[in-house]
């Protein structure tokens, strides 16, 4: 699959949502790619776009080409698109609670699908939904296809929602935050499953996440968005050792991580992501940036090539990369800076930042809604 | 009758001998499953928290990490006696919290505090921040006049990283790092000595969580708060705690000093979970050590016999089944409930 420019906004009275604006990868059969971003920053609305769910209004796809098997998935009838929707792409919904239908029994939801796709007879269709059940690690298939979602935990529904997302043999399964709702162990038996069933069947697999664990143990390759664009793309070994966007060196500094020793403090991503109705000219990430230089005012960076398969969109790109990662107020990592590298900033703003409520800060005092 | 870390703790540790601010001796928290239509029965009990005890001394923090159901919630709600438990004591600054009337339980919430996990159904969105914040001062009468309110809530909009003038604004106007921020400043109003943060930062970005918490470390040097952290990430609760209790299935399954326990996990349970949790780095996840366990949570409706981890645990036995092993001391600064653990023999105390 390839989507060039996606450009999908939506139309609403306090202005045009650029949720998604000028998203473009490409996604190779049987590949594991990571789109990472915080809340707001177009992830999901990218899949939505995929899948053609766009809610319209007020949302619509103005802009781009989503290639799947060499066609244009964008200019396809409804009809056509349905028959593509769930047979050969198909989704993992973040709430297993609230994407199943309540009043019909999972033998119902899951035959649904296989018969219409398949033309598969009711009872066929019955004999195969056991056997995904299966397949998926449900325990006592055949008795438990009878029951109703809110019988199932809330791993096992996430399982349900899985096998009808194999059930047709799809080409690509897009997985949005399938696990941000399970524990922490279920979560681990989940993203096994999926990874076991992709290398399995040869499925590409679109997770969708703000959990960069998750996107390390389970990713080929990693986009990461903010504020409707792809700022950073490459390998997963590559984005997570040598980071070249000031937002992914400030993400992965951010989350405390349990195989290092403890630091005396988090370093935060101070400010607030921008409101996507009214963004400014320039780099959107500029009010955040500690690498910020005059040119990112004026001119936004378009995805510059740093590395093999490495793409960022930063200026200052060449200054980012491994040492920015390690190159801080970290005390038990401090040896590890290289000496001769370029350490622009490195520093962090030396007033804590109960002293510094982001007055300077341009994004921070400008929620959407200040409309009195 | 489960071993008292607490008294243990206070002879055998002379580097940390502060005083104990808070105890929690033997607590349970049954919730009674009735049945019929007029005359409800109680037909079975959730054992939400099953006999559990602890401690936390003046200016710690203690984090309690657990998977969803495991009874952290309700320990912590039951310590601001939201709940009246079913059995035990909870003793804040020797005083007995669960035989007090609500007038005087009233008096001792302005000692302790709480933080909400969802700052978007926590506050009242009919409020401006500037009364939510305010409110507590009102109810407590802790201010003479308007002057005196005004000027106290804008203090408390400063410490929190906040601008005074955003008190006329409705919490609908702030995102949900501001809005938690708020939850802290109405918190931090009543100048409380504990604060039971439940979650506080689960449902926030990752870059504005490592906000929330530098503030709530920075808060808890300048006022010399102590916390009980409430959370499900374990590398968070690391992070801040100064000692991390595990819980499953309504019981403390180990409890120790927060390196002993990242570093030397004894209880099965605590290495799976830990396991579990993704490194943001593939080439150090890739060389960890991965438990990934089988089955789910039992229902606290019907906990299993004897260690009710036994089900899903590696390396369970015969014994565990039969056993309900307590919370022992099983080395220096550390806790723990299972017969397997090394240094938990029949009878130890202090030494493995």
């Amino acid at each position: 699959m390839e989507v060039r420019d996606l450009r999908t906004h939506f139309f609403t009275e306090s202005g045009v949502v650029k949720a998604v604006d000028g998203v473009s990868f490409e996604l190779e059969a049987g590949e594991t790619l990571g789109l990472v971003g915080e809340s707001g920053c177009g992830k999901s609305v990218s899949a939505l776009s995929v899948m053609r769910l766009i809610p319209d209004p007020p949302g619509k796809i103005v802009d781009g080409e989503i290639i799947f098997e060499g066609q244009d998935i964008l200019k396809l009838g409804m009809d056509n698109m349905r028959r593509i929707r769930g047979a050969k792409i198909s989704m993992v919904f973040q709430e297993p609670m609230t994407s199943l239908n309540p009043v019909l029994t999972v033998e119902r939801q899951i035959t649904e699908t296989v018969q219409l796709h398949k033309g598969a007879s009711r009872e066929a269709a019955r004999r195969e939904s056991i056997d995904l059940l299966f397949k998926v690690g449900i325990p006592d298939p055949e008795h438990r296809i009878k029951q109703y979602p809110h019988q199932f935990s809330g791993g096992m529904r996430q399982r349900v929602m899985i096998a009808m997302a194999i059930s047709c043999n799809p080409r690509l399964i897009i997985a949005d935050e399938p696990t941000t709702a399970l524990d922490v162990t279920i979560q681990a038996q989940i993203l096994e499953l999926m990874k076991s069933l992709t290398t399995e069947f040869g499925v590409a697999l679109i997770v969708i996440t703000h959990n960069l664990g998750v996107v390390a143990r389970y990713a080929d390759r990693v986009n990461i968005m903010y504020a409707g664009k792809i700022i950073e793309r490459g390998e997963a070994r590559e984005i997570y050792s040598n980071p070249r966007h000031p937002y992914t060196v400030g993400l992965l500094k951010s989350v405390p991580r349990l195989d290092r020793p403890r630091r005396e403090k988090l370093e935060p991503i101070e400010g607030q992501p921008p409101d996507l109705a009214n963004l400014p000219p320039g780099c959107a990430f500029r009010a955040r940036c500690r690498w910020v230089i005059d040119k990112c005012a004026t001119d936004a960076p378009p995805l510059m090539q740093t590395g093999d398969g490495h793409w960022s969109a930063c200026w200052q790109s060449d200054l980012l990369g491994a040492h920015a990662l390690a190159g801080t107020v970290d005390i038990n990592q401090a040896s590890t800076i290289p000496n001769g590298g370029p350490q622009p900033e490195a520093k962090l703003p030396s007033t804590p930042q109960l002293d510094n409520p982001g007055l300077n800060n341009p994004g921070f005092d400008n929620p959407p809604s200040e409309s009195n | 009758m489960t071993t008292m870390p607490g008294t243990d703790a206070r002879g055998s540790n002379p580097t940390d001998d502060r005083e104990i601010l808070m105890e929690v001796k033997n607590l349970k928290m049954y919730f009674p499953v009735t049945s019929g239509l007029f005359f409800q029965r109680t037909v079975a009990h959730i054992k939400a928290v099953d006999d559990i005890s602890f401690f936390v001394r003046k200016g710690e923090t203690l984090g309690l990490v657990g998977e969803s159901g495991c009874g952290k919630t309700t320990t912590g709600r039951c310590i601001l006696q939201l709940y009246r438990p079913t059995e035990g004591q909870i003793i804040f600054e020797g005083q007995e919290l669960t035989t007090l009337g609500s007038k005087e339980m009233r008096r001792m919430r302005r000692e302790m505090q709480v933080i909400f996990q969802d700052p978007y159904s926590s506050l009242n969105p009919r409020m401006t921040a500037g009364n939510i914040i305010g409110e507590p001062l009102m109810v407590h009468k802790l201010v003479a006049n308007k002057a005196e309110y005004r000027e106290r809530v804008a203090d408390l909009l400063q410490n929190v990283g906040l601008n005074p003038y955003m008190a006329d604004r409705f919490p609908h106007e702030f995102s949900g790092g501001q809005r938690q921020r708020i939850g802290v400043a109405r918190a931090l109003s009543v100048e409380p000595k504990f604060i039971v943060a439940d979650e506080p930062v689960s449902a926030l970005d990752v870059s504005i969580q490592a906000q929330i918490i530098n503030l709530l470390e920075d808060l808890q040097e300048r006022y010399n708060l102590t916390y009980l952290f409430i959370a499900h990430d374990l590398s968070v609760v690391r992070h801040i705690s100064d000692r991390v209790g595990v819980m499953y299935l309504g019981h403390i399954v180990e409890l120790a000093d927060r390196n002993e326990i990242y570093v030397d996990p004894v209880h099965p349970y605590t290495k799976a979970l830990l396991s579990a949790v993704p490194i943001p780095d593939p080439v150090a996840d890739a060389q960890r050590e991965r438990v990934v366990l089988t089955g789910e949570v039992p229902s606290p409706l019907n906990p299993p016999s004897g260690c009710v981890f036994h089900p899903r645990c590696p390396i369970a036995t015969a014994d565990c089944a039969r056993i309900n092993p307590e919370l022992r001391q099983v080395s220096e600064k550390h806790w723990a409930a299972c017969i397997h653990a090394p240094g938990y023999g029949p009878k130890v105390n202090g030494k493995g």
